[in-house]
């Protein structure tokens, strides 16, 4: 059975063949009852409602918690790509951290005339008050997720980086062990990679970091907590699953409060000091004294705290600076300038709107390209050109000519597909990948697998789950 | 453990205790009011519109009773801010907030029940669905307690949960006979002598304990044997005297764990030597009303000084 398209299929390749990294996997699916198959397709979905994964979708009065759609058929990568994508990963994200440290210290490449002043002056993710100060273990993304997207055999581009607060990895350990209760008998059959113990190297790459204020006296360990918006927030499964899994407090703003120079947490036998915040809430509403005096998910002071070394923040407020898209832009320069290397994974072609003369070839292009908000983020508020109707362009056509630098505008890309299970079949859906990664004093490490989104409606490029996307199990091949 | 999850625990189980009591209180009144004629069974099911504390909401919306109008309405009714269905929204939005100091088990059997009793419960419930509906609510509650037993760890969280189970549940047998409490009062007068045994099936059912009464007093029923056996029965599993002694050892176990007493144990410690030695006479006595009275409000107070104790507000 081939899958003819024009884009590059993760299966199956231009001639219908199956590609090796799929190939024991598709001799089994082969042998499956088509109606035992769609069997336990129903029942996956099940099972995900039963353990609760869910996500909140607001501005909708019915169906509050939603599940983000589970497809069975899983992406898999080969030994030898993914030892080249985990060296390109792994050359980026230590290119970040360099990166952060300099912007937040002396900004040697505003200096050597490498990135415009500008980018960070226009930045709402700059924090003066980070200016000087060096974290815990000078780590600021300890958690990393990089999107990549495929076009071929061997290109692989990075789409966006995401260093403030990725999400989406219990996704790839939910849907790991949702595979392992439906299949074991294919896990047996093809060597995959184990994801698993991610949530100890959380803990542990977190433990790693702790302040100085943490007393080790006794051979105690430092205290990890998790701080969520709450029960009503889109990502709430996935910061009860996390702490669940690490053994540590989900705690919430209205828990927390300094005393004695350190942020504590109200317990049954009263305040206890946390060594190390893994913080599930945006920077914008960590501390009412220093940013938005509104923010009750916050705590009062955790800034002062933080500075004189009372907690570690996970991670390090200011680092969504290098999300910021006009940013990405000068990713290939960043690596380079911090590596002394040129990039391994490179970026997508990306026009500034800044610029006069990009401006000018986006505004003759806009039907070819995809155009996204600076500082935008889920799918929202970016322009598809060719699947958009002509209302769509002019409209987004005037947006972009009143604020050009809100802007950077991308090829449409030839994403790579890969099969997903319908009720007719197999059939191809665009695709993408985000890889998850820690960092710590130790080093990076990065899990062999991530996350996959897939597009589920025939031939749309959007893998959001907030715009309907769905989600893979990610195999990486054992050698 | 954070306070305000020990507390999202405590309210978690006492929320599943008062929806299986209402189960309970309406599986009683289904039963005496197949047996009886149409005029008794509108009593009935006034009685436990009643018992349930919903008297008055109902009233405003409804002129009579009818086992439809009453199970609707203490089972699903927008009308109605604490029905059944709402209060298994708050059992699990408090399971999801103490998601990590619950397993995996009992996350699910709670999420599951959830999802089964919303479903159910999102249509107005027929007559021929009415006990099928109450069965269920009964064995997710089962379902859960089962999962805690079996599951979680006997740390601090494993008390709070039942701590919460059993205030709650001493609470509402002391409303349940409260309400039915003058029934025994002519019996005072006529000790030994057969009581309205349909009225007391009622209350013994509404306990689900009918069996084990009967059991245990060779099928005779007579007052001074009722106040023994839902007040001071150690061996019955929804007794006064049972419910307060499980509660005492829960907050022991706290107070070790958490290396000193606070309020709550002094309180149940009280209680615990009020119920001790007492005999149903003393209870005819004092007053039964005045009796449950001063039961219930011992044990509100041990609930705030279990609140106050461990931090679960401030």
């Amino acid at each position: 059975m081939g899958v003819k398209d024009s884009h590059f299929d993760e299966m199956f390749d231009a001639a219908g063949d199956v590609r090796p990294a799929y190939r024991e996997y598709y001799s089994w699916l082969d042998q499956q009852d088509p109606k035992w198959l769609a069997r336990k397709d129903a029942e996956a979905d099940d099972s995900f409602r039963s353990t609760g994964i869910t996500f909140n979708v607001y501005g909708e009065d019915e169906a509050e918690e939603r599940l983000i759609p589970f497809d069975m058929v899983p992406r898999i990568i080969s030994a030898s790509e993914w030892r080249r994508l985990t060296k390109g990963i792994e050359q980026r994200v230590s290119a970040l951290n360099s990166f952060l440290y300099d912007l937040y210290h002396r900004q040697e490449i505003v200096r050597a005339g490498r990135l415009p002043e500008r980018l960070l002056r226009d930045n709402d993710a700059w924090l003066p008050n980070m200016v000087g100060f060096t974290p815990p273990g000078g780590i600021y993304t300890h958690i990393v997720g990089i999107d990549l997207v495929r076009t071929g055999p061997n290109d692989f581009f990075v789409l966006e980086d995401n260093a403030r607060t990725p999400s989406g990895v219990s996704y790839m350990l939910e849907n790991r062990e949702t595979m392992m209760t439906m299949f074991p008998e294919l896990f047996q059959s093809v060597g995959v990679e184990s994801v698993s113990n991610y949530p100890r190297k959380l803990a542990r790459s977190l433990a790693a970091c702790a302040p100085a204020a943490f007393d080790s006296a006794g051979g105690s360990k430092p205290t990890v907590a998790v701080l969520t918006p709450g029960i009503y927030n889109s990502a709430y499964f996935e910061h009860a699953f996390l702490a669940d899994q690490m053994g540590a407090e989900l705690v919430e703003g209205s828990d927390l409060r300094v005393v004695d120079g350190r942020v504590q947490m109200r317990t049954t036998r009263g305040y206890r000091p946390i060594d190390v915040l893994y913080r599930r809430v945006d920077d914008e509403f960590l501390d009412p004294l220093t940013f938005n005096p509104d923010s009750v998910l916050g705590v009062p002071g955790i800034m002062d705290v933080y500075r004189s070394g009372g907690i570690t923040i996970a991670n390090a407020p200011g680092t969504g600076v290098s999300d910021d898209k006009a940013i990405y832009s000068f990713m290939p320069e960043i690596v380079e300038f911090y590596t002394g290397e040129k990039p391994l994974l490179p970026n997508v072609e990306t026009w500034r709107c800044a610029d006069p003369d990009s401006l000018a070839y986006v505004l003759d292009n806009l039907e070819e390209l995809v155009v996204k908000e600076v500082h935008g983020s889920g799918g929202y508020g970016m322009l598809i050109g060719p699947t958009a109707t002509k209302k769509d362009i002019k409209a987004f056509r005037q947006k972009l000519q009143a604020k050009p630098e809100n802007y950077i505008a991308q090829p449409t890309l030839s994403l790579s597909t890969s099969p997903i299970f319908t009720k007719k079949g197999l059939a191809p859906r665009h695709l993408d990948l985000r890889p998850f990664v820690l960092v710590s004093p130790d080093g990076v490490d990065i899990t062999p697998g991530g996350l996959t989104r897939v597009a589920l409606k025939k031939g749309s490029l959007v893998v959001n789950s907030s715009q309907g996307g769905g989600t893979k199990d990610t195999w990486v091949l054992k050698e | 453990m954070l306070g305000r999850t020990a507390n999202s625990l405590f309210w978690m189980f006492r929320y599943l205790e008062r929806a299986e009591n209402m189960a309970r209180l309406l599986d009683a009144g289904l039963r005496i009011a197949l047996t009886r004629d149409l005029e008794a069974a509108e009593a009935e099911w006034r009685s436990v519109i009643t018992t349930a504390g919903h008297r008055e909401a109902y009233d405003a919306i409804h002129d009579g009773y009818t086992g439809i109008q009453v199970w609707n309405f203490i089972l699903r009714d927008k009308e109605n801010p604490s029905s059944v269905r709402e209060m298994f929204g708050i059992v699990r939005s408090n399971a999801r907030a103490a998601r990590n100091a619950i397993s995996g088990e009992v996350w699910e059997a709670v999420n599951e029940g959830w999802m089964q009793i919303d479903a159910k419960l999102a249509r107005p419930v027929s007559a021929s669905q009415i006990s099928e509906v109450v069965r269920k609510i009964r064995r997710i509650g089962t379902l859960v307690h089962g999962a805690v037993t079996n599951t979680m760890l006997r740390n601090e969280g494993f008390h709070f949960a039942r701590a919460g189970t059993f205030i709650e549940r001493g609470d509402s047998t002391a409303r349940i006979l409260d309400m039915k409490y003058y029934l025994l009062l002519p019996s005072l007068n006529y000790v030994g002598s057969s009581l309205d045994s349909g009225q007391w099936e009622q209350v013994l059912r509404s306990v689900s304990g009918e069996r084990a009464f009967l059991w245990l007093n060779a099928g005779q029923m007579d007052a001074s044997k009722i106040i023994e056996f839902l007040v001071l029965d150690e061996s019955f599993p929804r007794s006064l005297a049972f419910c307060h002694g499980a509660l005492r050892d829960h907050l022991a176990a706290l107070a070790r764990l958490h290396g000193s007493e606070g309020a709550s144990n002094a309180l149940i410690r009280d209680s615990g030597g009020l119920l001790a030695d007492l005999k149903a006479e003393a209870i005819f006595e004092e007053g039964l009303h005045q009796f449950l009275t001063n039961f219930m409000a011992r044990n509100a107070s041990i609930g705030a000084a279990i609140t106050d104790d461990y931090r679960f507000l401030s």
